[in-house]
């Protein structure tokens, strides 16, 4: 009983934020933006770009790494995953596009883009991402919905068109998750040397893949909680290995970057850049990479959850860094969010979140009722039975 | 000086050259036409720091030919298209007309710089931004998704956004284009009362700029600002102090629209390389897989 009113209470401010955001919403678009935001000629992109559209897409990367992992290199044991991973990338795409529209100053024209090309514009490359890999996730989450209407023919038919569906949606993710670091190359004059680097696309790339898993992870953790579902542990200590391998990648490359520029010495300097930035590589990047190292760590549930939380961390820090903090200096401007910039950003949160627990309650999202008779135990071992895989018991 | 001139169009060249090499369609084509008329035939306006006394006429021409309301503005805004500087110096320097009166100040003219590769034209996702034949970087409103990708990327920060409408516009100097389809210089140049402002062929504004530099070289720092910034500027500027001083910002000497070209032209090869091996991939792994679970299956 207690547990659930403690729920309800945590509903009820999402809700409450939910609602919030919504009436700012409606302000922006009936007084515009210079009213709701604290954005200026000199600083046009702020808070929802950097936030909303950026950290957005980045998180919801879990979806195409888990997909290409069960339906392109054929790892089914990662299935009981694929599904929340979908939904949380559908779920993020469809919510950035929110932020976007919410952004733009002419949201109306946003077709445009269809008809009015500009190939040599990244801006148009993004675009077309965005609305090719939400409709893209929006046909692989389709799959649930069919499932829930037993429509099980037109299921079979579907799950043939699976692997190539697949294939384009990693193709366009990889696309999109890069061209949002190179939004940034056209600007060297701007945004300051410790993030820019004509790699920006490669590292955009690279932290999306491994923020993707790791969000996977600590939504397994988030929703065995919420409800009462048991973890499949050793499948997400892997998920964990797979981090620290693409992680160390890109601390490496960032570092080879860094030095090669001779930028690296800034990271050291007490300025507000060389803070952030040793805050957003020491927290989000290299105490993670240690974390995920140590066995006793990495195989505790506690542990796991952790590092990839820091993950996440360091990920979101990274955009926000990229996109608020190393351009400030560079465009002469300052800028904070106002308040009501960020309550539509919470407010956008806290829909995805809400809208999450719904599909979750109502669709087949996680893997049928038989996980729930089982102990943890149990699967791990009807796992090993079935995989040969060395049981790790918790 | 010549020598420099063909460094310049080498640049553009190459850049051109790899525009042409990874062209995907017709797209491209308009591109290299652009940049080549810019490159040859373009307009150009030479600014001379030294000559300019701040009656801010320039100005004043510009917003009646606009029909923008009268008045001095204090930074380019919807309805300032362009406004006169002030410039405090770090050390006075006596100005060439008015002497010891403007010792501790310039005014500058401040525009739209209609880069000859402009970044915010590259920058649109729609193409609200282009460059006409002329040189001009004008604004097609209707098109406008409102993204501001165009103020990111301008290196001179010109493009100013209606931020007090419910639909807003970006606005900036259109460098008259309209006046000079039809053969007649911007309405600014024409207020000029002192010739700080020269309108011709940008080719000939550099020799011009170059002249005054020989002629005079106490007078003028030996530099002229916007012939290789950003890979050229239509707007030239030359000056009696250092430019630095002037609060004038360092960019890079490489078209802006080259540096994202290098990532936006490696896209089809990733669209193919990345299809092709994920589709190998998958059919490999299916088999090897079908034939762990069929051990001699009759299928295969």
């Amino acid at each position: 009983m207690n547990r659930l009113r403690h729920l309800s209470a945590g509903q009820m401010t999402l809700w409450l934020l939910a609602v919030g955001g919504f009436a700012v919403a409606v302000a922006r678009f009936a007084f515009g933006l210079g009213a709701v935001t604290n954005l200026s000629d000199r600083f046009p992109w702020g808070l929802w770009i950097a936030f909303d559209v950026l950290c957005g897409v980045a998180l919801a990367a879990g979806g195409f790494t888990m997909a290409a992992a069960v339906h392109v290199f054929h790892l089914k044991r990662y299935e009981p995953l694929l599904r929340p991973a979908v939904l949380t990338g559908f779920l993020g795409y469809v919510l950035v596009v929110v932020g976007l529209l919410v952004d733009l100053g002419r949201p109306y024209r946003i077709w445009h883009a269809l008809i009015m090309w500009n190939p040599r514009s990244v801006m148009f490359e993004v675009a077309w991402c965005v609305m090719l890999y939400t409709l893209v996730l929006g046909l692989e989450f389709g799959q649930v919905v069919l499932e829930r209407l037993k429509r099980t023919s037109l299921l079979r038919m579907t799950r043939l068109a699976l692997p190539p569906l697949v294939i384009v949606g990693v193709i366009l993710s990889t696309m999109h998750q890069s061209s949002l670091g190179s939004l940034f190359l056209i600007v060297p004059g701007k945004l300051h040397p410790l993030w820019y680097t004509p790699l920006l696309p490669w590292l955009f790339f690279l932290s999306a893949v491994a923020v993707g898993m790791a969000m996977v992870v600590v939504e397994a953790f988030l929703s065995a909680r919420a409800f009462g579902r048991t973890l499949e542990l050793p499948l997400l200590e892997d998920l964990g290995r797979a981090t620290f391998v693409v992680l160390a990648l890109y601390l490496s490359l960032k570092t080879a970057d860094l030095a090669m520029r001779g930028a690296l010495a800034m990271a050291f300097l007490p300025t507000l850049e060389g803070t952030l930035f040793s805050i957003e590589m020491g927290l989000g990047v290299i105490l993670p990479l240690g974390m995920l190292a140590t066995p006793a760590i990495r195989q505790s549930a506690g542990g796991l959850a952790g590092a990839s939380s820091l993950v996440v961390l360091g990920v979101v820090l990274n955009r926000l860094n990229v996109a608020i903090t190393g351009m400030l200096a560079g465009s002469g401007a300052r800028y904070v969010p106002s308040w009501m910039e960020v309550l539509i950003t919470l407010g956008i949160v806290a829909a995805g979140v809400l809208a999450y627990r719904l599909i979750a309650e109502h669709l087949p999202v996680f893997p049928p009722e038989e996980t729930h008779l089982l102990s943890a135990t149990k699967i791990a071992a009807s796992e090993s039975m079935v995989y040969g895989s060395p049981a790790r018991l918790p | 000086m010549a020598v420099e001139d063909l460094a310049a169009c080498l640049t553009r060249r190459k850049f051109l050259r790899i525009i042409g090499a990874s062209s995907i369609g017709a797209a491209f084509l308009s591109v290299e036409e652009a940049a080549h008329a810019a490159e040859g035939s373009g307009y150009g306006t030479l600014i001379d720091i030294s000559r300019c006394i701040g009656c801010r006429g320039c100005e004043a021409a510009c917003k009646s030919a606009r029909n923008f309301p009268p008045g001095e503005s204090a930074d380019l805004g919807p309805t300032a298209w362009t406004y006169v500087r002030v410039q405090r110096l770090p050390k006075p320097v006596p100005h060439s007309s008015m002497g010891d009166g403007m010792a501790a100040q310039r005014t500058i003219k401040v525009q739209c710089m209609h880069c000859l590769a402009p970044a915010c034209a590259s920058a649109c996702p729609v193409g609200a931004l282009h460059q006409t034949p002329e040189g001009p970087v004008v604004y097609d409103e209707w098109r406008c998704l409102g993204c501001r990708y165009c103020q990111i990327a301008c290196p001179f920060q010109i493009p100013r956004y209606e931020w007090a409408e419910r639909l807003p516009a970006v606005t900036k100097c259109s460098f008259c284009a309209e006046r000079l389809a039809q053969g007649e210089g911007p309405a600014c140049v024409a207020a000029c009362p002192v010739e700080a402002l020269k309108f011709g062929r940008r080719s000939d504004l550099l020799a011009e700029a170059s002249r005054r530099i020989a002629e005079a070289p106490d007078r003028y720092v030996p530099a002229i600002y916007g012939r290789d910034e950003v890979g050229g500027t239509s707007m030239l500027y030359v000056s009696d102090v250092p430019f630095q001083d002037l609060g004038f910002p360092t960019v890079v000497r490489e078209s802006l629209p080259a540096f994202t070209w290098r990532a936006l032209g490696k896209i089809p090869g990733l669209i193919v390389g990345l299809g092709a091996t994920l589709t190998a991939l998958e059919v490999v792994i299916r088999k090897r897989n079908e034939r762990m679970e069929h051990p001699g299956g009759g299928s295969a």
